[in-house]
């Protein structure tokens, strides 16, 4: 009998609110967002914890630029180590950031095992850095953190929205809270995307400008707080209260 | 000591399915640790014992009994099939500590021993489990 899902909800219990930032496509700025909103807000006096859950390509140590210290530190459970003011746990603890081929029951496994001992504590905000897709990942959250509510990332390309909306529909379609759609890397006005998602009804949350500097800020915290893409989105925050 | 968070999730578990099953106490709950996990047996045994005494009656008079299982290895590209104790000795001690906090991460620290690929399966031996649980009603 599996005994570890029985305590995900106990682990959780004191995170006031999980935002899962996810997308249908890859390379749309999933990581970039989260890990932004993990700063950002941590940065407004937020308690942010950031759970980075691609287990096949975790970027979110990249961007926030940690450096490897050794395994999280032990306390009933492992405690997520602070980086930056903000409470960060990834695979990449464990892997060395060696290639990780898992399969989807490995995914699964991983997932469990790493929201059964994970102490997070109190926390004003825990995001979720979702992989691509709606495959064990987004099915693992939506099954096992009931909390979560799901901010998705979209690029103004009509491919991108193309998995996108099956992104959407399928959560509306469980009736998970979806908070709206971002649209990241926007390098021409264009309201098709905003659009197509009202025809879904649902949330458009603004958009964020292609940012050419944005590379020189990635593994700078710092200077991430003062890219032109953070004040794009720290705008889109404040219209959703965040 | 993450042991005490997998103790922690045994008898919340245990105590979710008494519930279930309407037992008003539970007097044996038989646990399988698997070999890859490398439980340190003294520490979980110790967690159990001490959130067993600050939990209700359900748990009061419990009985823990825990039984290793070997872990098995199955290569899906060759078929070869090897037991973790076999190349446990390879692996550099935070690769083999790495493993004890995620099995799965076996994936990324070794390989089929015949043929090299990383497609491979635990067939046994993976972490923990409740195997029974005996109870009143």
């Amino acid at each position: 009998m599996e005994v570890r899902i029985s305590v995900i909800e106990k682990r959780l219990k004191n995170v006031k609110r999980v935002i899962s930032v996810a997308s249908g496509k890859g390379g749309v700025g999933k990581s970039l967002v989260a890990s932004s909103l993990a700063l950002n807000l941590a940065n407004k006096g937020y308690r942010v914890g950031l759970f980075d859950l691609d287990l096949y390509g975790p970027s979110s140590h990249i961007i926030l630029g940690v450096k490897r210290q050794g395994f999280p530190e032990e306390e009933k459970g492992i405690t997520p180590p602070k980086v930056n003011g903000i409470d960060f746990m990834s695979v990449v603890y464990f892997t060395e950031d060696k290639p990780s081929p898992f399969r989807g029951i490995d995914v699964s496994n991983i997932i469990i095992e790493l929201l059964a001992i994970t102490q997070w504590g109190s926390l004003d905000y825990l995001i979720i850095d979702m992989p691509p897709g709606i495959g064990d990942e987004t099915l693992d959250v939506i099954r096992l953190i009931k909390k979560s509510e799901f901010l998705v990332v979209s690029t103004p390309s009509k491919v991108a929205l193309g998995a996108v909306s099956k992104l959407l529909k399928l959560l509306k379609e469980l009736e998970i809270p979806i908070i709206g759609v971002l649209e990241n890397m926007v390098m021409t006005k264009s309201s098709f995307i905003q659009n197509e998602v009202g025809k879904l009804g649902l949330p458009y949350l603004g958009s964020i400008s292609f940012d050419k500097n944005l590379e020189e800020s990635i593994g700078k915290p710092d200077r991430l707080l003062d890219a032109d893409f953070m004040k794009d989105l720290d705008k889109i925050l404040e219209g959703i209260n965040l | 000591m993450h042991e005490w968070a997998l103790a922690e999730s045994v008898l919340t578990a245990a105590v979710e399915a008494a519930e279930k099953e309407k037992l008003k106490t539970i007097s044996e709950i038989k646990i399988s640790i698997g070999e890859l996990q490398q439980i340190e047996q003294e520490i979980f045994e110790f967690a159990l014992g001490e959130i067993i005494k600050s939990q209700g009656e359900k748990l009061k008079n419990v009985k823990t009994i825990i039984e290793t299982e070997e872990s098995t290895l199955k290569c899906k590209s060759c078929g070869h099939i090897w037991k973790f104790s076999d190349m446990k000795k390879k692996l550099s001690e935070d690769e083999s500590e790495a493993i004890h906090f995620i099995p799965e991460v076996a994936f990324v620290h070794t390989r089929c021993p015949k043929c090299g690929s990383p497609d491979f399966e635990i067939t046994s031996g993976r972490g923990v489990s409740i195997t029974s649980i005996k109870g009143e009603r």
